[in-house]
């Protein structure tokens, strides 16, 4: 049989799959993470007003790792910064359960005038954490992105799949239960993502976060997603979901990887043809 | 686990690299570039030779120009005559530094200065902070600031004078209407550039309030606020000259009085000597602040090292 699930496809019989149903949980992850009902965005009003979400719901398990994949301009950052609060739906809820979020962006957006040891420490001071422990947590969290001996270097004395490093270890910073990324390795190298890629699996497995990934890459997805969601051209609707069982270690170039990414190309691309 | 995995598919380089485990690797290191080259003797007496030598040329020329125009002698017995050669001025300048009047002057001035300029750096941060902060402020004030900006300091020497008499409060108060404007700019501007993506950063921090302002908006404005703070200085100086020129205050020697004198005396070597010694100050001053500002942008990566000599 096939690895990959296709949600609303006929149940097979691993228990997993019978409860699967758009909208509702994975079996056995417990309660949601993040839950978005029915979340509409509009920006502006009048005739010049730009639909960007549409009515889409998802669910995010805890401690799932979920992909979100789309055409460019079909709202994903916008869904993004509604779930990181910075940004309000036009209708709908989004609830994280008063979990704290997180949130990494496509540029590692870390403070210029500070170094990186100093970046992490001021995400600690923000939660509060004790001046002398500050600097012993962000060492610690340097050393997890692999950072420990960069941590007096300034973000543009590092490279930027350093800074992005550093920008992990400034979200790590934040204790946070949620983690949203959105496209965060979409400006390196294919070499350099791939690490990332390993790391951010382990970092996340660790600490058991719940993800919500923006990606525009399809195979990324398909190699980090315990769940891959497509999302129509804008408005943004949830279109289709891919699920993603764990069988043990994946890399970019694995045969099943390539197999759910093909799947989920062809599906974006019906979808892209039918918006002309 | 998963990067212990090596696939066939790869080349044997990228496969060789992949494999390391180490944070930098990747294409990613190449970005790295070579480390900073230490800082041996050498290498900074050199830095140093190459920050000098445009200077020295600077003043070569000067005095050279200086010296032609004396030798070319085309003037005759006009009153250009009384210039004397750059040998004749630098001598009587070097006598004047023998004298406690010119330093007593130089003291004066430089006291002005500082009070003026701390005067305006005061007021106009206080008003740059409020107007950034209050939208409808900011939208009406632009217009006024850079209306003071293009205002020549020293048309409001009438106004002051009326208003404060013969004395240093009426420098001080064109020094501030100079140079307050600048520096309120430099922070505004520098508030209104703070970048978005890092305002959305410092909020998803739980930066907000005061600690917002501490850690991210101020510290991001500073680059815009050094340069405000420099162009008041420029203004800050201007309008003091023109001051301690417009205002004599009885028994009060100051540059501007020294300056004075000599045109009154017609002696144009002294007064040479008195504008040798106020550009001197300017040029000085100037490279402190242009030291500071490309300190503050090194630090930021801003400037390449190419910039930074
Ligand atoms: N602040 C905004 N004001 C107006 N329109 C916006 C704003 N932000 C995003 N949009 C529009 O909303 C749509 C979705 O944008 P975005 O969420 O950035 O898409 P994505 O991240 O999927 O590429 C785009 O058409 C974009 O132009
Ligand atoms: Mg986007």
């Amino acid at each position: 049989m096939s690895v990959i699930q296709r949600r609303g496809a006929p149940p097979e019989n691993s228990p997993g799959a019978s409860a699967l149903s758009d909208g509702h949980l994975p079996a056995g992850s417990g309660d949601a993470a993040i839950r978005i009902a029915d979340v509409t965005k509009v920006y502006g009003r009048g005739p010049g007003a730009v639909h960007a979400i549409d009515r889409l719901s998802l669910t995010v398990g805890c401690g799932e790792f979920v992909c979100l994949v789309g055409a460019s301009g079909c709202g994903k950052s916008t869904l993004l910064s509604i779930v990181a609060g910075l940004d309000t739906p036009t209708a709908g809820q989004v609830d994280t359960a008063g979990r704290r979020v997180a949130i990494m962006f496509q540029e590692p957006a870390l403070f210029p005038w500070l170094t990186a040891r100093r970046n992490v420490e001021l995400a600690l001071r923000a939660r509060r954490v004790p001046k002398q422990e500050r600097t012993r947590r962000a060492l610690e969290l340097l050393e997890t992105v692999h950072l420990g001996d960069f941590a007096d270097k300034r973000p543009h004395e590092l490279s930027g799949g350093m800074r992005q490093r550093v920008a992990m270890a400034r979200a790590l910073a934040q204790d946070a239960d949620v983690l949203l990324m959105d496209e965060p390795f979409g400006a390196l190298d294919a070499m350099t993502r791939d690490l990332l890629h390993d790391e951010i699996e382990r970092i996340c497995s660790e600490r058991a976060l719940s993800v919500l990934f923006v990606t525009h890459n399809v195979r990324e997805a398909a190699r980090l997603g315990d769940r891959v969601v497509v999302l129509s051209s804008r408005p943004g609707r949830v279109i289709e979901e891919y699920d993603v069982p764990r069988t043990g270690p994946r890399r970019i170039d694995s045969a099943s990887v390539a197999e759910l990414a093909g799947r989920v190309t062809d599906r974006l691309r019906e979808e892209m043809r039918r918006h002309g | 686990m998963a990067s212990t995995q090596t696939s066939g598919a790869q080349t044997p380089v990228t496969a060789e690299v992949s494999a390391q485990p180490s944070a930098i690797a990747g294409l990613d290191s190449l970005e790295l570039g070579p480390a900073r080259p230490s800082a041996e003797p050498g290498r900074l007496a050199r830095k140093a030779w190459q920050a000098t030598w445009p200077k020295l040329l600077a003043i070569a020329i000067v005095l050279g120009a200086w010296e032609l125009f004396y030798l070319s002698n085309f003037h005759g017995d006009s009153a250009i005559g009384l210039v004397k050669g750059p040998g004749t001025g630098l001598a009587n300048l070097w006598d004047q530094m023998q004298h406690a009047q010119l330093w007593q002057a130089i003291g004066t001035t430089v006291q002005t200065a500082v009070a003026g300029y701390l005067l305006a750096m005061i007021i106009g941060s206080i008003i740059g902070a409020i107007v950034s902060r209050i939208p409808p402020l900011r939208a009406a004030t632009g217009s006024i600031i850079s209306g003071l900006q293009t205002m020549p300091s020293i048309a409001w020497f009438p106004f002051a004078i009326i208003l404060f008499g013969l004395n240093t409060s009426a420098i001080l108060f064109v020094m501030v209407l100079g140079a307050a404007p600048s520096i309120a700019n430099g922070l505004i501007t520098g508030v209104d550039y703070t970048p978005p993506l890092l305002l959305r950063a410092g909020r998803t921090m739980g930066l907000s309030g005061i600690a917002l302002y501490r850690h991210l908006i101020l510290p991001a404005s500073l680059p815009a606020y050094v340069a405000g703070l420099k162009q008041g200085w420029a203004f800050a100086w201007r309008s003091l000259m023109a001051g301690e020129l417009l205002v004599i205050i009885i028994g009060h020697l100051s540059l501007g009085i020294l300056l004075n004198n000599a045109q009154d005396n017609q002696d144009l070597t002294s007064a040479i000597s008195i504008m040798i010694v106020i550009l001197v100050i300017g040029i000085v001053v100037d490279a402190i602040f242009s030291k500071t500002d490309r300190t503050v942008r090194r630090r930021r990566g801003l400037l390449t090292d190419a910039q930074s000599i």
